[in-house]
């Protein structure tokens, strides 16, 4: 690791190289190999590469968004919280049932789909995006409280595998509530190519365009929360030190239960983006895109808030040039050759761990 | 009535009984100071104080109210603010970041920005590197900075543990001359220190602990003069 590090921080690229184990320079090279591969596919097709990598643009943007919330809750109490990937599903289930004007049994409004008009399509969409948002960020609180909070004192292992567990709960609630089958969702947002008059050779959709919408002012809104309010601070004091916070008189026990509540609230809004995005969703949706986003949280250096956009980009492009150049069975393969590769050879992660939450935003 | 009394507190760790039944008071204006070897129950007794670690028996009455069942990160609220053993001060926030910290619990905002004033007056290097990542600056300065936190929540009594921990003899008077400067400003102290010296030269009082009892008591200069405290804490044969 030492190496690697002077590597990358050392004075000239060949001191470095020189300085650098085997192992690293293997990953150089492949890493630069695949580059090389991928520049001469974007020369040679330029349109195609380019609308490639908006889709893994947008895709990364919906694995960055539950990465955050994998970041945010390592970041203060040093936990893997393997139901959030399941919880970003409940938010797609919630998001399709608001959409379906259907809860219970009780018809509240008539489904909002396609054939609805532009204003209610846009109210729809919000609507469901903030009780996703709202019913996600609870329902991690309360697994939190229920599963979590007790264990604070005991070993590490005993709180991961609670979270294995309540993973499991949730996807089973999911099979409860929605069956097995692939629940379709209403196609809100449009699949037509903006650029469509411009260009044809590169192709961007109304629907990338509304995941970028909604993913951007969410992150800024993170970002100003943990950089410059109160609470966010107090909540870096206590993914620092949680006595020297409390004798602060910071509540710990509540900051903690704020991590979780931002890491729902971002689940919440990425799975109802997922669904409409991709059309359908499933009660074992979260298992995957939990996967892929845990990867991406590890590639950005978890506990890092910037890390995880950055290593959530990273993956849904990886993804991306994978579907398109390699072949859409080998993209998991890759992912999570990734993955090992990060924790082989960068455990820290590319951005270093923690930082962020522990230290403010990661300038 | 004193502003801090402690009536015979029994403290554990675990199964470790850390403290057998210490009792002590501090009157409003004064520095007590707490010493004793290592292990002899001193931080534990400041922590039972702070509700990090709270009694298991006894009383702990603070400006009349009894307080050994509150939270600890209600104790800031009732007066106690504390200094840690080894300074805790967040590395990864700024020094301005930790002094506000300091005043977690305040919404004053006017009065903050004086107490922060009275912190910089007192260590002017914090000034100097109120943007300084505090895990970058030096053990002096991050003392310094753990005290100005704990000043930060105007409290009517200060927890010390250690302020002299790992720091140059120079550094330590330099300390020393500001913990008497805050005394005299108006906070009451209770000071856990390793170096009795320089304790026992700005105490009123001092309390010594032996494994986890009060063996004795008494103003600072009788202590001083005692020839059993001289051979096992001053340093004398």
């Amino acid at each position: 690791m030492a190496t690697t590090q002077e590597a990358k921080t050392g004075g000239s690229t060949l001191e470095g190289l020189r300085a650098s184990s085997w192992s690293s320079r293997i990953a150089v090279a492949i890493i630069a190999a695949l580059t090389v591969l991928l520049l001469v596919q974007a020369v040679r097709e330029p349109g195609q590469f380019t609308s490639q990598l908006l889709i893994g643009l947008t895709n990364g943007a919906i694995i960055a968004l539950i990465a955050l919330g994998y970041t945010l809750v390592y970041g203060i109490i040093e936990l893997i919280n393997f139901a959030h990937g399941d919880n970003f599903m409940i938010g797609s289930f919630v998001g399709v049932t608001v959409l379906s004007g259907t809860f219970l049994g009780l018809g509240f409004f008539a489904p909002i789909d396609a054939s609805s008009g532009a204003a209610l399509k846009v109210f729809g969409v919000l609507f469901a995006l903030v009780v996703a948002m709202v019913v996600c960020g609870l329902v991690n609180v309360g697994i939190e409280r229920v599963a979590y909070k007790p264990l604070r004192n005991s070993p590490r292992l005993a709180v991961l595998i609670t979270a294995i567990g309540m993973s499991f709960i949730l996807q089973n609630v999911g099979l409860a509530w929605k069956d097995a089958s692939q629940i379709p969702f209403p196609s809100l947002v449009s699949n037509a190519n903006i650029l469509a008059g411009v260009t044809d050779e590169v192709t961007f959709r109304w629907k990338d365009l509304f995941v970028l919408a909604v993913t951007v002012p969410l992150l800024v809104a993170l970002s100003y929360f943990i950089r410059s309010t109160k609470q966010g601070k107090a909540m870096r004091a206590v993914a620092q030190d949680k006595e020297a916070a409390a004798m602060m008189g910071i509540n710990v026990n509540r900051t903690i239960s704020v991590a979780f509540l931002l890491g729902g609230i971002l689940a919440g809004a990425s799975g109802v983006m997922f669904g409409l995005f991709n059309g359908t969703t499933v009660f074992d949706v979260g298992l995957r895109q939990g996967l892929f986003a845990f990867t991406a949280a590890v590639l950005g250096g978890i506990g890092n808030l910037t890390g995880a956009v950055v290593g959530g980009i990273l993956i849904g492009i990886i993804g991306s040039m994978t579907d398109q150049y390699i072949g859409v069975r080998w993209t998991d393969i890759v992912i999570f050759t990734v993955l090992i590769l990060v924790l082989v050879f960068r455990p820290r992660g590319l951005l270093g761990d923690r930082s962020a939450v522990q230290g403010g935003g990661g300038e | 009535m004193a502003l801090l009394e402690v009536e015979d507190i029994h403290s554990y760790y675990g199964n470790i009984h850390a403290l057998r039944g210490v009792s002590l008071t501090v009157e409003e204006g004064e520095v007590v100071t707490l010493i004793g070897s290592n292990g002899a129950g001193k931080t534990t007794t400041l922590r039972s104080i702070n509700g990090i670690l709270p009694p298991r028996e006894g009383r702990i009455v603070f400006r009349g109210e009894e307080i050994q069942g509150v939270p600890a990160h209600g104790m800031v609220g009732k007066g106690i603010a504390q200094s840690p053993e080894g300074r805790k001060v967040f590395h990864r926030m700024t020094v301005l970041e930790n002094l506000e910290m300091g005043a977690y619990h305040r919404n004053d905002r006017a009065e903050i920005r004086q107490d922060m004033d009275r912190v910089f007056d007192l260590f002017p290097r914090l000034q100097e590197r109120v943007k300084q990542e505090a895990g970058t600056m030096s053990g002096g300065e991050q003392q310094m900075l753990a005290i100005g936190r704990a000043l930060m929540s105007r409290p009517k009594l200060l927890l010390l543990d250690e302020p002299s921990m790992g720091l140059a003899p120079v550094l330590v008077e330099r300390i020393f001359q500001i913990i008497e400067e805050i005394n005299k400003q108006g906070t009451t102290i209770l000071l856990v220190e390793q170096n009795a010296n320089v304790a026992l030269e700005i105490a009123t009082r001092g309390y010594v602990l032996e494994t986890g009892a009060v063996v004795n008591a008494a103003p600072a200069e009788k202590l001083r003069e005692d020839p059993k405290v001289r051979e096992a804490y001053l340093g004398e044969i």
